[in-house]
């Protein structure tokens, strides 16, 4: 796989660090003071509970959701002084798909390419090829199951090669071969130079897949450390028996 | 990049709207309902009170328009597909546009369809100027289109988008809404005030320039959560 950012002319980064990040919402604290870096070839598993602030970092990443305070940096530049063109180089697969149910596989791909201003005669059949959905590509997706429908986001999202993939519960829904299907590809793209984060509370899913771990509890980083065996007991522990 | 950007949203709008006919269908069966519900309540013996078709006009359009504003962004927020469209590495005011392009198409075919409905059951002469007419419809539609896009996106993670919508969208058109009404009757009358026509035509043009340039500048930051 190739960083086709390097020629198009946006701005590539090898890591990508939140410095003391917080979010508010109201008077809801979704992050709070929270630093973390990820680099290239890192899979970083952002564990916690249901509602630890998971999906507001995954945001916050994304550049969907501005900090209320902190920074998010992409390699030295700030996200706000990278602009459009830095989202160019970001991935993201959220528990809801962002595909079109009301428009074939093929329409979304083309699209979807089209927007990140690829060749979509060249990119959407192999994607579809990737997703085991090159025999049913004019096919609309409000027919497909929620596998197919992830597999097809899983391209929607990787399509244009981003530096930062970012997952959001990528496992939901899917079968055990699907789930192998998508740990194999989070793994092949760290191992090409990407920059992997994905949020999960499947322990079992993120123990062997992960290289580091970062741990959340009510928008507060509480663990941030190198991945190993026995991530469900250290996780426990971190989190206080949950 | 901003253009192509903003024809390649209405153009998969359309796509999706070629295949469902939904907001199609559903905007000008409500607006041709409204329509003949007040032929029946206002012409008598085949004479409608004066002006009356320039305000029925005017509301099929903008209460069809609120009703097609909803459900395109909708279909953007079944599948959280607007913040894929935001995750682009495109203009976020070229969405904008893309997505008030798509609208204005819906309402030009709505009124495509009032205009001579409305001209035969209220016996109103609409097509006395015809390009005074277009230039209207084309003004007041822009400055509604232009404030409820802006608005229906904002809405989309409300849970009260449905009500709160129509709150917030009528008190600010209203302006856009007079101006159409106004222009619409004078040259309804008999000669048509052209003189008229003109004055409201250039007020609404110029709600459009503000309206337009506002929703411009403020789409980005509003859509950054």
């Amino acid at each position: 796989m190739s960083f086709d950012g390097a020629q198009d002319g946006s701005p590539d980064f090898d890591s990508v660090r939140l410095v003391d990040a917080s979010r508010h919402f109201g008077r809801r604290r979704a992050l709070t003071k929270v630093s973390l870096t990820a680099r290239a070839g890192d899979i970083v598993g952002l564990l916690g509970p249901n509602g630890a602030g998971k999906s507001t970092l995954i945001g916050l990443l994304s550049t969907i959701v501005a900090p209320t305070s902190g920074e998010v940096r992409f390699g030295n530049q700030l996200s706000r002084e990278l602009g459009a063109a830095l989202r160019q180089r970001i991935g993201l697969l959220a528990h809801e798909l962002y595909v079109y149910p009301e428009l074939s596989a093929r329409q979304n791909l083309t699209f979807f390419a089209q927007l990140y201003g690829l060749n979509a005669d060249a990119v959407v059949t192999p994607a579809l090829e990737r997703a085991g959905l090159g025999d049913r590509g004019d096919d609309d997706v409000a027919g497909f199951s929620r596998g197919m429908r992830q597999r097809l986001a899983l391209e929607r999202a990787l399509l244009h090669h981003p530096r930062l993939v970012l997952f959001d519960e990528p496992f939901t829904g899917l079968d055990d071969s699907a789930v192998r299907v998508v740990s194999d590809r989070l793994r092949r793209l760290a191992g090409d130079g990407s920059i992997v984060v994905v949020a999960t509370h499947d322990l079992d899913l993120a123990d062997g897949l992960v290289t580091r771990v970062a741990v959340i509890r009510e928008g507060r980083l509480i663990a941030d450390e190198q991945a190993s065996t026995g991530l469900r007991a250290r996780y426990r522990s971190a989190i206080g028996g949950a | 990049m901003f253009l192509r950007t903003a024809l390649l949203v209405l153009k998969k709008d359309f796509a999706i709207e070629v295949k469902t006919l939904e907001i199609l269908v559903t905007t000008l069966f409500f607006a041709v309902s409204c329509v003949l519900v007040f032929s029946f309540a206002f012409v008598k013996e085949g004479q409608a009170p004066p002006d009356a078709a320039a305000g029925i006009l005017w509301i099929a359009i903008a209460f069809s328009g609120t009703l097609a504003l909803g459900r395109t962004f909708e279909r953007e927020r079944y599948a959280e597909t607007l913040r894929a469209l935001l995750l682009a590495p495109a203009p976020r005011p070229a969405l904008y546009v893309g997505k008030l392009l798509g609208i204005l198409v819906l309402l030009a075919l709505d009124a495509l369809i009032l205009v001579p409905l409305i001209a035969l059951l209220f016996t109103a002469p609409l097509f006395a100027r015809p390009l005074l007419l277009l230039l209207l419809l084309a003004g007041g539609t822009v400055g509604f289109a232009a404030v409820g896009t802006l608005f229906a996106a904002m809405l989309i993670r409300s849970r009260t988008r449905d009500v709160l919508l129509p709150i917030l969208l009528y008190p600010i058109t209203v302006p856009v809404i007079i101006c159409g009404v106004r222009g619409t009757a004078a040259l309804l009358e008999s000669p048509p005030d052209e003189t008229t026509a003109v004055m409201w035509l250039g007020i609404l043009f110029a709600l459009d320039v503000v309206f337009l340039t506002l929703a411009l500048w403020t789409f980005e930051p509003l859509m950054t959560e």
